[in-house]
C-alpha cells in the first residue's frame, strides 16, 4: 500500500523536475516547483502514516513545508515581477546575464 | 702668578676661538680681541718671570693625568723653569709687537680677521710648546705650530708660489717630525715616562744604554732639524718668505724656528748623555750656519737674505748647544748651553726687528729686490735707525745685545779649534752681509728713482713695534753682563743646565769677536758705501763661486733631481700600473658583469617569464573551454545539480553504474550543448 503512495510521490516529483527543466515561462517553473514540494509532502505524510504512526512529526513537517512554500512563492513571484519589469517578459531563456 | 701660568696659552686660544666663530665679520673687533689677548698674556708672562726670579729660579710643575692605563700614563701639565719663563716672555713680546705691526702692514687685506685668528692660534701653540712638561705635549704643540706656519705661509694662497711654499714647509717639516716622534716613542719605551724630569732622572741614572741614547738623541734632533731649518732640511725656510712679512718675523725668525733650539736646550740631558749625538748636533749646526751665511752673501731679495741669516744664526745656537753636550759628556764645563739659550733670546728680538724693518721697507717701495732700493734713510728715519741697531746687534758690536750672546758662542767654541775658526768666519760673513743689506737699502743714492719717490715712512702702528724691539735689541743683552746689577744676577745664573758654574769673562775672546764683526762691517762699508772696490769686479773674479752661492749650493736642484723627480717618476709608473692593470681589472669585472647580466636576462625572459606566462596561457586555454559551462541559464544549472545528485545517490548503490551514468550524462549533455551552440539564437517568443 505504501509503495503506491511513494510511487505517486516519485511520479509527481519527476513531473515537477521535468517542468522545472523544460518550462520557459518563469511562472511555469514556479508551479513545477510547487509540484516537487507537494511530492515531498506526500512522502513525509506517507512515512508518518506507515513507519512512525505513533507521532505526528511527518505531518507537522508537511505543514511547515506548505508554509515555507507559500513564503517561497511570494518571494518567487516578486522575482518574476521584477523580471517582467526588466525584460518585458518572463521567458527564462532571455535572462542570461550570467552567461560567460 | 705661577699657579695660573697655564692661562698664558689659553688667552690667545680664546681669542682664536672667538674670532673664528663670532667676530670674523667685525674686523676691528677681531684684531682688538687678538691683540688684547696677547697683551694680557704678555703681562702674565712677565709676572711669571718676576715670580720665578723672586724664588731664585726654583722650577714649578703642575701635572694632571691625561691618559691613564696600568702601563701608560700620559700627562698634561706645565713645567716652569727659568728657560720656560724667558721663552714665554720672548714669545709674548715678539707676538705682541708683530700683531700691532700687522695692523699697519695688513691694512685692507680681505682676510684680515682670519689672519689675526691664525696669529692667535700660532701664539697659543708656541706658548703651549714652551710651557708643556712632557714630550708628548711638546709634540702636539710642535705639530700645531707646524700647522699654523703652513696656514700663514700660504696665507696669500692665490699666489701659486705662496701655496707651494706652504706645502714645502709642511712636507719638509714632516720628515723631521717623523724622526722626532720615533725618538719620543723610543724614549717613552725605554724610560717608561714622557715627563721631562722623570726622563732626565732616568737618563742621568744611566737607565738607557749609551747606544740607544745616541739613537734617541739623533732622532729627537731630527725634529729640531726640520723645525729650526737646519741642513739638510733648511730648504723650506727661504721659501717660507712668501708669507706676509710680519709672519716671517714672528714664525720664521723669532719664535717657531726657535722651537727646535728650545727643544734641544730643554732635552739637553738626553743629548748630553751621548757625545756622539752631541757631535752630530754641533756639526749639523756648523754646516748649516756656514752654508746659510755664504748663501746670504749673494742673495738680492731682502727677505731671503734675512731668511738665510736666520738659518745661519739658528745653526749657531744649535752648534753652541751641541758643543755644550760634547763637553758635558766628557765632563768638561762649557758656556755653550748658556750661550745657545741666551742667543736664542737676543736673536728673537733683533731678528724680529730686522724682519719688521724689512716689512716696513717693502711696504714703502713694493719690492723685495735690494738693488731697486737705496738711499731710503732720508725717507724712512725710524725704520733705518732701528734696522741699523738690529744690524749692529747681529754683527756682535757692543753694547748691543747680539754682542753678549755671540761672544759667549765664541767662548763656547774656543776649546774646539775647528769650530772656533768656523764660528769666527761665520761671524765675519754675518756682519758683512747684514751691512751689505743695510748699505744697499738705506744708504747711497736711489737706484730706482720711481720707487724712491713713492717711498714713505710707515704708520705709527708699524713704527711703534720697531722702536720697542729696537730698545730690546740693545738692552736685552745687558742681562748677560757678568756681574750683579741692581742686586740681580745675570742670565747665566738664571738659565743653566746641571750645576751652576761661574763664568769668567775672557776679554781676549771678546776683543777677537768684536774685531771680526767690525772688520766685516768695514769691508761692507768699503765695497758698498765708499765703493773703494767695485762689487761687480769682485763678483766677476769669483763668478763660479758666486753662481754656486747665488743658487743656494744647488741644494734645491739636488733634491729635485734625487728625491722629487724619482718620486714623480715612480708615481707616474704607479699611475700607469693603476690605469692599465688595476683599472683594467676593474673594467673587466664591469664588462663581465654586464655580459653575465645579458645572459641572465635571456634566462629570465625565456625560462622564468616563460613559465609564468605559460601558466597564464594554460589557464586561459582551459578557461576558454570551461566557460561554456557558464551558460547563464538557470535551468541548465538545475539540470546539472539534479544529474549530479542522482549520480551521488547512484554511487551508493553501484559505483560502476554511477560512472557509466555520469559518462552517458556528459555525452548527452555535451551533444546537447554543442547542438545548442550550433543552433542560431532563437527569436524572442513570449
Amino acid at each position: 500500500m505504501m509503495m503506491a503512495y511513494l510511487a505517486l510521490a516519485a511520479i509527481l516529483f519527476a513531473i515537477g523536475i521535468f517542468g522545472v527543466l523544460t518550462r520557459r515561462n518563469a511562472i511555469g517553473i514556479l508551479m513545477s516547483l510547487e509540484l516537487m514540494f507537494n511530492a515531498v509532502n506526500i512522502n513525509l505524510v506517507t512515512f508518518n502514516k506507515f513507519i512512525a504512526p505513533e507521532g505526528l512529526t511527518g505531518q507537522i513537517f508537511a505543514i511547515f513545508v506548505v508554509v515555507v512554500a507559500a513564503a517561497e512563492a511570494v518571494v518567487g513571484l516578486a522575482i518574476v515581477l521584477l523580471l517582467y519589469r526588466n525584460w518585458k517578459g518572463v521567458d527564462i531563456d532571455n535572462i542570461n546575464i550570467m552567461k560567460w | 702668578m705661577l699657579e695660573t701660568a697655564y692661562l698664558i696659552p689659553v688667552y690667545p686660544l680664546f681669542a682664536f676661538t672667538v674670532i673664528i666663530f663670532f667676530t670674523r665679520w667685525n674686523e676691528k673687533l677681531s684684531s682688538a680681541i687678538s691683540i688684547g689677548a696677547i697683551l694680557i698674556g704678555l703681562v702674565h708672562s712677565v709676572g711669571v718671570l718676576l715670580a720665578l726670579i723672586s724664588r731664585h729660579g726654583l722650577p714649578y710643575e703642575v701635572s694632571v693625568p691625561f691618559i691613564q692605563h696600568p702601563k701608560i700614563l700620559l700627562e698634561v701639565g706645565m713645567w716652569i723653569d727659568p728657560l720656560t719663563a724667558v721663552m714665554l716672555v720672548v714669545v709674548a713680546i715678539v707676538s705682541s709687537c708683530v700683531q700691532v705691526y700687522s695692523l699697519g702692514y695688513m691694512h685692507g687685506d680681505p682676510r684680515w680677521s682670519r689672519y689675526f685668528s691664525y696669529l692667535s692660534l700660532f701664539t697659543f701653540s708656541m706658548l703651549g710648546l714652551v710651557i708643556s712638561n712632557n714630550f708628548f705635549m711638546i709634540f702636539m704643540f710642535w705639530e700645531l705650530v707646524g700647522l699654523t706656519s703652513y696656514l700663514l705661509i700660504g696665507f696669500w694662497f692665490e699666489k701659486k708660489t705662496a701655496s707651494d711654499a706652504g706645502k714645502k714647509a709642511f712636507i719638509t717639516n714632516r720628515i723631521g717630525d717623523f724622526g722626532f716622534i720615533i725618538g719620543i716613542i723610543l724614549l717613552f719605551a725605554y724610560a717608561g715616562t714622557a715627563n721631562y724630569q722623570e726622563v732626565f732622572a732616568k737618563v742621568s741614572a744611566g737607565a738607557i744604554s749609551p747606544g740607544m741614547l745616541t739613537a734617541i738623541g739623533i732622532l729627537l734632533f731630527c725634529g729640531a732639524v726640520g723645525k729650526s731649518a737646519q741642513f739638510p732640511l733648511h730648504v723650506w725656510l727661504p721659501d717660507a718668505m712668501e708669507g706676509p712679512t710680519p709672519v716671517s718675523a714672528l714664525i720664521h725668525a723669532a719664535t717657531m724656528v726657535a722651537a727646535g733650539v728650545y727643544m734641544v736646550a730643554r732635552g739637553m740631558t738626553v743629548f748630553a748623555g751621548s757625545a756622539e749625538a752631541s757631535t752630530v748636533i754641533a756639526v749639523i749646526g756648523l754646516i748649516t750656519s756656514f752654508m746659510a751665511a755664504t748663501i746670504a752673501l749673494t742673495q738680492v731679495d731682502i727677505k731671503r737674505v734675512l731668511a738665510y741669516s736666520t738659518c745661519s744664526q739658528l745653526g749657531y745656537m744649535i752648534m753652541a748647544l751641541g758643543l755644550y753636550g760634547v763637553d758635558y759628556a766628557h765632563h768638561h764645563h762649557s758656556v755653550g748651553y748658556y750661550a745657545g739659550t741666551f742667543h736664542l733670546m737676543t736673536h728673537a728680538f733683533f731678528k724680529a726687528l730686522l724682519f719688521l724693518g724689512a716689512g716696513s721697507v717693502i711696504h714703502a717701495v713694493h719690492t723685495n729686490d735690494i738693488f731697486e732700493m737705496g738711499g731710503l734713510r732720508k725717507k724712512m728715519n725710524i725704520t733705518s735707525i732701528t734696522f741699523l741697531i738690529a744690524c749692529l746687534s747681529i754683527s756682535g758690536i757692543p753694547p748691543f745685545s747680539g754682542f753678549f750672546s755671540k761672544d759667549e758662542i765664541v767662548v763656547a767654541s774656543s776649546t774646539h779649534p775647528f769650530f772656533f775658526v768656523g764660528t769666527l768666519l761665520i761671524a765675519f760673513m754675518t756682519a758683512f752681509y747684514m751691512f751689505r743689506l743695510y748699505f744697499l737699502t738705506f744708504e747711497g743714492s736711489p737706484r730706482n728713482q720711481h720707487k724712491y719717490d713713492h717711498a714713505h715712512e710707515s704708520p705709527t702702528s708699524m713704527t711703534l713695534p720697531l722702536i720697542v724691539l729696537g730698545f730690546l735689541s740693545i738692552f736685552a743683552g745687558w742681562t748677560g753682563l757678568p756681574f750683579e746689577w741692581f742686586g740681580l744676577t745675570g742670565f747665566s745664573h738664571f738659565v743653566y743646565h746641571g750645576e751652576l758654574a761661574e763664568h769668567h769673562p775672557s776679554y781676549l775672546l771678546m776683543a777677537i769677536s768684536v774685531v771680526v764683526g767690525g772688520s766685516g762691517i768695514l769691508f761692507s762699508y768699503l765695497i758698498y758705501k765708499r765703493k773703494a772696490w767695485s762689487s761687480e769686479a769682485i763678483k766677476a773674479k769669483v763668478l763660479p763661486i758666486q753662481k754656486f752661492l747665488f743658487n743656494k749650493w744647488y741644494i734645491d736642484e739636488l733634491y729635485e733631481a734625487t728625491i722629487i723627480q724619482p718620486t714623480l717618476t715612480l708615481a707616474r709608473k704607479l699611475w700607469w700600473f693603476d690605469a692599465s692593470v688595476i683599472d683594467g681589472m676593474v673594467n673587466f669585472a664591469g664588462w663581465f658583469t654586464v655580459k653575465w647580466a645579458d645572459a641572465k636576462e635571456l634566462f629570465d625572459k625565456y625560462i622564468i617569464d616563460g613559465a609564468v606566462n605559460g601558466i597564464g596561457h594554460v589557464c586561459m586555454a582551459g578557461s576558454f573551454f570551461l566557460r561554456f559551462i557558464q551558460t547563464g541559464k538557470v535551468q541548465f544549472y538545475a539540470l546539472v545539480i539534479i544529474v549530479t545528485s542522482v549520480a551521488v545517490v547512484l554511487y551508493k548503490v553501484t559505483p560502476q553504474g554511477a560512472i557509466i551514468y555520469l559518462v552517458l550524462a556528459l555525452i548527452v549533455g555535451g551533444v546537447g550543448l554543442l547542438s545548442r551552440l550550433a543552433r542560431p539564437e532563437r527569436a524572442e517568443t513570449d
